[in-house]
């Protein structure tokens, strides 16, 4: 089989044991819509004043698709990979002709996959629930968005990985990471509620910026193309260090 | 195919300022089964690991194929097949599943449906592999293992936590890949297993080969004679007995004589009591087995050790 051919091949079964853990269908699938249901209903006829009158929904409909998107890419991989490395299955994987590369390949493609899944749903729901606009004019940006981000989380993700030492320590490690992330950067609160001080400070991580580059394409103010390159080039910076980090530390034999 | 299919000669690896191996050699010849016997922490699992190319070694030739494990690539692992010491396999998958998944990983995989049914799983084929029970999971194990027709094959352990029923089985799917004609080099503790499998043993004992040979050599290389026992007869005193064996009677009444020349010391037992008219009962004749051979070298090395520790 070519490399292709091979990525793809793997990229089958991966993606069938995605689907059939509840776990990670609950986690990364079906939690992100519950926040944008919860979030719809208690906020769900305000509007901000701040950001040109906009209808709460229409903010939280980029907010819940950042989420998701993390939660496909890096918190998906960091724990689907810690928990398959203490298993030994990355063991026995290298122990295969299989390259490397085309298992990474394998479940970065699953991540992408679910993550282009996760935010068609999100806007689709945000559209039929909330009548929030999906868009149209801006899916370039919102693709060029979504190819860096996820990109670049699935890079964090590896590098993550790295850092936690068992099975049980996956999920509070990476929620560790990500749920302050979330409530200082404005994807779970308006960021009209958080003082300026604090965004100075998740200005310093990439979830602020991924959500400020999938806010533009949604804002209706957003005049232009809705490409945000100052902010993509942060979670781009980011992936990088990921990237870095990930080829230097990652280990495919148990910690435990 | 050459007819040397392992090679390792002064092999030395340590962790840390803790050497394990201490200069391990032996060979094995394409289509035999070997086996690397010893306690567990000698450094069998280290030493396999070596080879599969998991990792690197401080010293020493190692040849697998003709390839040094620690720098070949996937032409290498293509011709290899690895059993880990525990199992690691997706559980969501399906068994047929996980050994289409694997037989794709090689460029000349066996049919997948064959494998399963070699090693006996053709009834758990859609069962997903989380409810599979501890020995078919090592049976899967083993599939994974031949999917890609691998030419020599690393097996760690392979039985342990077995029941003896399961144990039984999975030395007949062992026989039966030996018949196969591959290379299979065998690490166990069970000295059963290693008797019954393998045409070669090498015990390890910390980090060293202290003996080397078939089962059979290993038995007969042995120090210790020998062993006839029976019950010493009702009315015949210790001093009775014929005195050219070197009998020592325990408190219970058991005799056992340390003969060098079992038939003999029989010939002039079984004629001292039939000229009595004795019956000797619970008469026995035991060669000694690997097991013995195996407690004794490891007993023995290990006092050594200690003596060298001081």
């Amino acid at each position: 089989m070519s490399a292709v051919q091979l990525t793809l091949h793997q990229f089958r079964f991966d993606q069938k044991t995605f689907w059939r853990n509840p776990a990670s269908v609950f986690f990364t699938v079906l939690l992100p819509v519950m926040f944008l249901l919860i979030f719809a209903t208690i906020f769900g006829n305000d509007r901000i004043e701040e950001l040109g009158d906009l209808k709460t929904t229409t903010y939280y409909v980029p907010a819940i698709v950042t989420l998701a998107v993390v939660s496909a890419t890096m918190q998906s991989l960091a724990i689907s990979l810690t928990v398959d490395r203490e298993n030994g299955l990355l063991k026995r994987t290298r122990g295969t002709p299989l390259p490397s590369g085309v298992f990474i390949a394998g479940r970065v493609g699953n991540s992408i996959v679910v993550s282009v899944l996760s935010l068609a749903l999100v806007s689709a729901l945000g559209r039929l629930i909330y009548d929030v606009a999906i868009p149209w004019d801006h899916l370039p940006a919102v693709l060029v968005t979504l190819a860096v981000g996820a990109a670049s989380f699935c890079c964090l993700g590896f590098a993550i990985t790295a850092a936690i030492p068992s099975e049980d320590a996956a999920a509070p490690m990476t929620n560790f990471a990500l749920l302050p992330l979330y409530f200082l950067s404005g994807v779970f609160i308006p960021e009209s509620e958080i003082p300026s001080g604090v965004l100075d400070f998740a200005n310093l991580f990439p979830v602020r910026h991924f959500f400020e580059a999938f806010f533009a394409a949604w804002d209706p103010a957003t005049t232009g193309a809705g490409f945000e390159w100052g902010h993509l080039a942060v979670v781009a910076a980011w992936g990088l260090l990921g990237l870095v980090l990930a080829l230097r530390f990652f280990r495919w034999e148990p910690r435990g | 195919m050459s007819a040397v299919a392992i090679e390792v000669a002064g092999l030395r690896k340590s962790y840390g300022a803790r050497e394990v191996l201490h200069g391990i050699g032996f060979e094995v010849r394409a289509g035999e089964v070997f086996a690397l016997l010893g306690p567990n922490g000698a450094g069998k699992t280290t030493t396999v690991e070596i080879l599969e190319g998991y990792r690197r070694r401080d010293a020493g030739d190692v040849r697998v194929l003709g390839h040094d494990p620690s720098r070949a690539g996937s032409e290498f692992r293509a011709r290899i097949g690895i059993v880990l010491q525990s199992s690691a396999v997706y559980h969501l998958l399906t068994v047929q599943e996980i050994v289409d998944l694997f037989a794709g990983y090689y460029p000349a995989p066996r049919e997948p449906g064959e494998v399963i049914d070699l090693v006996g799983l053709a009834e758990q084929r859609e069962a997903r592999v989380r409810t599979l029970s501890g020995g078919q999971l090592r049976r899967l194990d083993v599939a994974l293992a031949l999917v890609g027709d691998p030419e020599v094959l690393f097996l760690d352990e392979p039985t342990t936590g077995f029941d003896p029923a399961a144990r039984r089985q999975a030395w007949e799917t062992i026989r039966d890949l030996r018949s196969l004609g591959k290379s299979i080099l065998l690490t166990t503790h069970y000295m059963e297993e290693a008797q019954r499998l393998a045409d070669r043993v090498a015990i390890v004992v910390s980090g060293r080969i202290v003996a080397e040979g078939t089962p059979a050599q290993l038995v007969a290389a042995d120090r210790d004679a020998t062993a006839i026992r029976f019950r010493l007869p009702a009315g015949v005193e210790a001093d009775q007995l014929p005195g050219g064996l070197a009998m020592s009677v325990g408190g219970d009444g058991s005799v056992t004589a340390e003969a060098s020349d079992p038939v003999r010391a029989l010939h002039e037992l079984t004629g001292w009591a039939l000229e009595r008219g004795l019956d000797l009962d619970g008469l026995e004749v035991r060669r000694p087995s690997l097991e013995d051979v195996y407690l004794q070298l490891t007993g023995d090395a290990a006092r050594t050790s200690e003596e060298a520790n001081g």
